[in-house]
């Protein structure tokens, strides 16, 4: 069976890994990230909008070409990128098990990064198993990365920012978005991104779901409902709609297995997406030597994911002997001044008191511990 | 009922388009070009100021505060339209004709206007309100796929118009 | 109706490019793809939407999260059956079959 040496094994080439990859490579690290695609990039490649922040988060860049301008510093950086690999398995000697290009393979590092990112979650309702129905993610994968349009007539369920900048996007393709409907009274993303779509013409039909799809071999239509301030039904209140497809925009789940398998201690945080890891300040695990660092710690966003990636890269070759404690806290406080700006305002604050429960759990556990966690 | 203003449907009520701290007053949209800058919501975002030569949008160093617009020291030049990753910036020109005001705006759909075109200017909900005429389209790589569309309306129309109705729906 | 899904002009992306065509056979029908496409997109692209049928009901199902991870898109692929066709890429003369169950 293959081997595969490496200071630093980062599990995941999106803007976490890729960014990981980058500050531990270029701190002279040998670093090895190793995804499961045949492309690198992670779902940063279908983000064709503009990114929010400020220029130091690389405001007003659309995600894709952030995700090219990463591939090229990691190129620059040193760090080999290993693609068709899948990681299947992070042992507790700290031997990930891998299928390399259709064959079992090892690898043996250091230290390893998890940032496997996050997967779509599902809603079940009548006909909700029709071909038709698929992830907001999954259609802006088709639009934007193949360039397959997954249907013309879409309903978007989920007004979160990934409902309302796939509907954009979707329109942006070529095709119709015939309405967006949200349980709750309220849109939950920007107002800026279903302000995009409301000017388009697309209707937000708030405290409203789909009752049942219609169709007997593919989508045909939805039938909505409207829903009173406890989510019940409203009798009388149904509604057929024309339609071939509805994409679920209804939130995202870490990809944890690894950390799980590693006997990484979990917190439960229902926003962040259900069970993440729990962290230190440096992005690593209760368990020594295992990083984490993008949605698999919490679902968030492309640029905190990226933030996420630089903190675990700048850390992780900070205990290799990479670089000086002077110069890794140096570089580790101009992450966390750009993570806390990220995670401020109505939107971001939420997000930034979960991070902090989750820092606090960990400080718990490590207590608890006597500090036989810390290496 | 369902409730009013952007936070429920995407659109602002009446009453919080009159309070924003990126509107002009009527006073200078008559005078000319300036960007009414309909940013509502305290998101962590600021490349309008950046992108501003004349220093006419500010935010400062908290970068979710809502952009504020000096409208003397606006020119109407439009460079910030294409920057603001939330395409909530438009300029308005109440000064363009005796009978009719302009409206910028930015457009990321094909096809493409082009100028001369009679189309139909809608409003934030997507409603149309009237017909435009294009007077110019901006569409240059360094706003990186998002053009400008300048559309002549009515004038009693330019409070409401802020986009146009797809192309070859 | 060949190919009308497949966008051609983005706004953002900019013109499609040219890319080489191979065939692929659907069920024995054969079907035009490009090269370095996903089997998914290929068939989706060609109107088929339906790529399997489930366990216990048998009903039809097409893709849920087209990046890998929820296996919805299983078809049976040169033979071997539970292929993702979502992150598998076409290949000339590649046979790609609607999977019953879990075949």
């Amino acid at each position: 069976m293959k081997k595969f040496e490496t200071e630093i094994a980062i599990i995941g080439a999106g803007s976490a890994g890729l960014s990981a990859a980058i500050q531990a490579a270029s701190a002279g690290a040998k670093v090895l990230v190793i995804d499961e695609n045949k492309r690198p990039g992670g779902q940063l490649f279908k983000q064709i909008h503009k990114f929010f922040g400020s220029q130091e988060h690389k405001a007003g860049i659309r995600g894709y070409q952030i995700g090219q301008e990463l591939l090229r510093q990691v190129e620059e950086s040193g760090a080999e990128v290993m693609l068709d690999s899948l990681a299947y398995g992070l042992f507790p000697d700290l031997q990930m098990g891998l299928i390399h290009q259709g064959k079992a393979a090892v690898v043996e590092a250091k230290k390893y990064i998890i940032a496997a990112g996050a997967k779509e979650n599902y809603l079940s309702f009548p006909g909700s198993t029709l071909p038709g129905v698929m992830g907001a993610g999954a259609a802006q994968t088709m639009i934007n990365i193949n360039r397959v349009l997954p249907g013309k007539k879409i309903v978007m369920v989920g007004s979160g920012n990934v409902g309302l900048i796939v509907s954009y996007q979707l329109m942006q393709a070529g095709a119709e978005v015939v309405s967006l409907v949200e349980a709750a009274d309220k849109i939950g993303g920007y107002a800026v991104h279903a302000g995009k779509i409301r000017r388009a013409g697309v209707p937000i039909l708030t405290s409203t779901t789909i009752k049942r799809i219609l169709g007997e071999t593919e989508v045909t239509g939805v039938e909505l409902v409207d829903l009173d301030s406890s989510f019940g039904e409203i009798p009388g209140s149904e509604r057929i709609i024309d339609c071939d497809t509805v994409c679920l925009a209804v939130g995202l789940n870490p990809m944890t297995e690894l950390a799980w398998m590693a006997g990484c201690q979990f917190e439960y945080l229902a926003p962040f997406g259900g069970h993440v890891p729990l962290h230190d300040e440096n992005m690593e695990t209760t368990v020594p030597g295992v990083y984490v660092a993008g949605d698999v710690t919490g679902v968030e966003e492309a640029s905190t994911a990226m933030e996420e990636g630089n903190l675990a890269g700048i850390a992780a070759a900070e205990a290799l002997g990479y670089l000086t404690p002077a110069a890794a806290a140096e570089k580790k406080q101009a992450v966390y001044n750009r993570l806390a700006v990220l995670r401020s305002g109505p939107f971001g604050e939420g997000r930034r008191q979960l991070k902090q429960k989750q820092l606090a759990a960990m400080e718990t556990y490590k207590k608890k511990m006597g500090g036989a966690a810390v290496q | 009922m369902r409730k009013e203003g952007y936070l429920y449907t995407g659109v602002p009520s009446a009453q919080e388009l009159a309070s924003f701290p990126g509107k002009p007053s009527e006073e200078r949209m008559r005078k000319g070009r300036v960007a009414v800058v309909e940013c509502l919501q305290e998101i962590p975002c600021n490349p309008c100021e950046s992108s501003c030569k004349f220093g006419a949008i500010q935010i400062g160093e908290n970068i979710t505060a809502l952009p504020c617009l000096d409208e003397e020291a606006c020119t109407g030049c439009g460079l910030c339209v294409a920057q603001c990753p939330g395409l909530a910036i438009f300029i308005v020109n109440k000064a363009y004709s005796e009978t009719e005001a302009t409206v910028d705006f930015p457009f990321e759909y094909l096809p493409l206007p082009e100028k001369g075109d009679l189309v139909d200017a809608v409003d934030r909900a997507g409603q149309v309100v009237c017909q435009g005429r294009v007077v110019k389209v901006v569409n240059i790589p360094a706003n990186a796929g998002t053009s400008v569309v300048s559309l002549a309306i009515p004038k009693e129309f330019a409070d409401d118009v802020r986009s146009m109705k797809r192309l070859g729906e | 109706m060949e190919h009308s899904m497949r966008v051609k002009h983005h706004p953002i992306l900019g013109e499609a490019e040219e890319r080489k065509t191979v065939t692929i056979y659907f069920d024995g029908e054969p079907l035009q793809a490009y090269e370095g496409e996903p089997i998914a997109a290929a068939l989706i692209s060609a109107g088929h939407r339906a790529f399997r049928t489930t366990q216990k009901e048998h009903k039809p199902r097409g893709i849920f999260c087209a990046i890998g991870r929820c296996t919805d898109c299983m078809m049976i692929v040169d033979g071997k059956p539970n292929t993702r066709t979502c992150i598998t890429l076409v290949r000339d003369g590649m046979k790609v079959e609607t999977q019953h169950g879990l075949a």
